[in-house]
């Protein structure tokens, strides 16, 4: 406890270990951006004086910096509100687009929401969808997707990484299939880009998605890019208007966010290597240091996973209560309680995951500003809380009986 | 979600956890909820001659209101008669907790486990068990 408190002299609280959901604005891209509301407040499509010609060149000189993070090129970046509009724009862009071609696309079940919706929507139009189930430890099966792939599909959208376990994807080995039957690959990197290297030409990547606010940059601006050469790539745009961003997404550009935008993809660059480094080790220590403990469980593939996440079920304790008992720890859970649906994440369900262990997981999010102070006290603080929501669970009681709670017939309701 | 204060007292300061020893006459059981669902709660009686809740224990999987609802109903309970205890009604939990809506469903659990426990008394007992409404949810 002595030690407990010590850590805590030092520590701002609470801390913040949530960086998949969001993450803090790096104070170099505020910098950058702060002109940009005030004196240079220019709309960059104002063709015919300083003001707008100021904001192009800068919405030209962040393009730049957001395509080389992925190893595009500049005319192949459309900035956009966020992912959530990049995927909605690539899925029903591209099926709009294709549909001559064929109406099947095939996607996976622990896809992010906004790609999921999107591809309910392809369905409620008329078209067909495929969603792959994942292993055990969150990867796709190769040949599951190939064996989905029939003449009308016309694309695959896979994640580059999931937000709730890191899980990483063989990307290459997917893209390579799709262009084996000539189907377009889109993948939603968004957990991805600025923590791991990413590149289209490499890793075969036709439609990407991104967003700022995950790589320490500004909330409320995103990419798609949508590759322009072998092939060339086109999507209908779902947005009309004024016809910005080569008529793909019209509407007045955010030019503070743009700028913010290419400030953090280029210090993300700079930063990737030793940053993936530090918090790996970090993230190694935690989850070390807190699955000393009995009936706890890492979920989703260890060995493809991004540096800086993990997700881990506290058996015999509820999400929610966990982390009320953490309140010093700004981390999430996959348990239902804390979703308005009363349903446990749909993630690690699809991992195979028992109800009860999905409402039991935790997931730590490491970031550019977590520090080894902090792990160390979220692992204390951790401990403490599990052990304390351990004495009030009758689940625990029992298991530590040796009742086996399958063999119990709950009340359901 | 932000809790209220006695939410909280009662998660960080939770009173009557603990075990009875089921295998007695006087001491009633409830177990209810799931793990499946996210919560389980066990709650349990100890009663006199007069039929008086001497003693209430509870242990509970749940999320933090689950765990309050079934602190303060286990201080409800002692020195209440069985009859008296059956009236406890969810709604008293949720007004003195001020749950929001999502969590009425875990001072509903409460309920429940009162009533359950309170009818493994009576069918140890001799008695016929009080057929309750089905479930609110
Ligand atoms: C994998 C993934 N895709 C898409 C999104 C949505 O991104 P945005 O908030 O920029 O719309 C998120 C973030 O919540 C995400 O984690
Ligand atoms: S036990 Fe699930 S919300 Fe309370």
């Amino acid at each position: 406890m002595l030690y407990l408190d010590n850590l805590q002299i030092m520590l701002e609280l609470p801390i913040y270990l949530d960086n998949n959901a969001t993450t803090p604005m790096d104070p170099r891209v505020l910098e950058a951006m702060l002109p940009y509301f005030t004196n240079k407040f220019g709309n960059a499509a104002s063709r015919n004086h300083s003001f707008g010609w100021v904001a192009e060149e800068a919405v030209d000189y962040a393009r730049g910096q957001v395509a080389k993070i992925i190893g595009a090129t500049e005319k192949e970046i459309i900035f956009t509100s966020g992912a959530t509009e990049s995927n909605n724009l690539a899925i029903k862009g591209v099926y709009e687009m294709y549909q001559q071609k064929g109406n099947h696309i095939i996607t996976v079940v622990t896809e992010h929401k906004c790609v999921l919706d999107s591809a309910h929507h392809i369905e409620r139009i008329g078209g067909k969808v495929t969603y792959l189930q994942v292993k055990p430890d969150g990867l796709i099966d190769l040949k599951e997707l190939e064996d989905a792939i029939t003449d009308k599909t016309i694309l695959i959208s896979v994640m580059y990484a999931n937000n709730e376990i890191g899980v990483i994807q063989p990307v290459k080995e997917i893209s390579a299939i799709a262009h084996k039957h000539g189907v377009l690959f889109h993948t939603d990197a968004t957990q991805a880009v600025g923590k791991i290297p990413v590149d289209v030409i490499a890793d075969g990547i036709d439609l990407l998605s991104f967003t700022g606010h995950k790589l320490y940059g500004p909330k409320g601006c995103g990419a798609l890019y949508v590759r322009r050469k072998n092939p060339r790539v086109k999507v209908t745009a779902q947005i009309d208007g004024g016809g910005h961003e080569r008529g793909m997404r019209s509407g007045t550009l955010n030019v503070p966010g743009i700028v913010g935008f290419g400030k953090a993809c280029e210090i993300a660059m700079e930063e990737m290597a030793s940053e993936s480094v530090r918090l790996a080790a970090l993230r190694d220590k935690l989850e070390k240091g807190v699955t000393v403990m009995e009936e706890t469980y890492v979920n989703g593939n260890t060995q493809n996973r991004l540096p800086h996440v993990c997700n881990v079920s506290f058996k015999y304790v509820e999400g929610e209560g966990l982390m009320m008992a953490m309140k010093d720890l700004a981390v999430s859970s996959g348990s239902a309680c804390t979703s308005a649906s009363l349903e446990p994440s749909y993630v690690l369900k699809s991992l195979g995951l028992n109800d009860d262990l999905a409402h039991s997981s935790i997931r730590f999010g490491l970031g550019r500003f977590t520090t080894e102070e902090e792990v160390d006290y979220a692992i204390e603080v951790t401990k403490k809380a599990v052990t304390h929501l351990r004495e009030l669970s009758p689940l625990w009681e029992m298991f530590k009986e040796g009742i086996d709670l399958d063999s119990i017939e709950w009340a359901e309701h | 979600m932000a809790y209220s204060e006695k939410v909280i007292d009662h998660y960080t300061h939770p009173r009557n956890v603990g075990t009875l020893d089921k295998a007695k006459k006087n001491v009633g059981t409830g177990l209810v909820g799931a793990p499946e669902c996210g919560d389980v709660m066990r709650l349990q009686i100890e009663v006199d001659d007069n039929n008086v809740i001497t003693d209430a224990k509870f242990k509970t999987f749940g999320c933090g209101s689950a765990i309050a609802s079934s602190s303060l109903a286990t201080e409800w309970l002692k020195g209440k008669t069985v009859d008296q205890a059956m009236e406890i009604d969810n709604m008293d939990i949720v007004e003195e907790l001020a749950l929001p809506p999502v969590k009425i469903h875990c001072s509903v659990l409460a309920e429940d486990a009162i009533k359950s426990a309170i009818n493994d008394y009576r069918v140890k007992n001799g008695f016929e068990p009080i057929q309750l409404e089905k479930s609110h949810h």
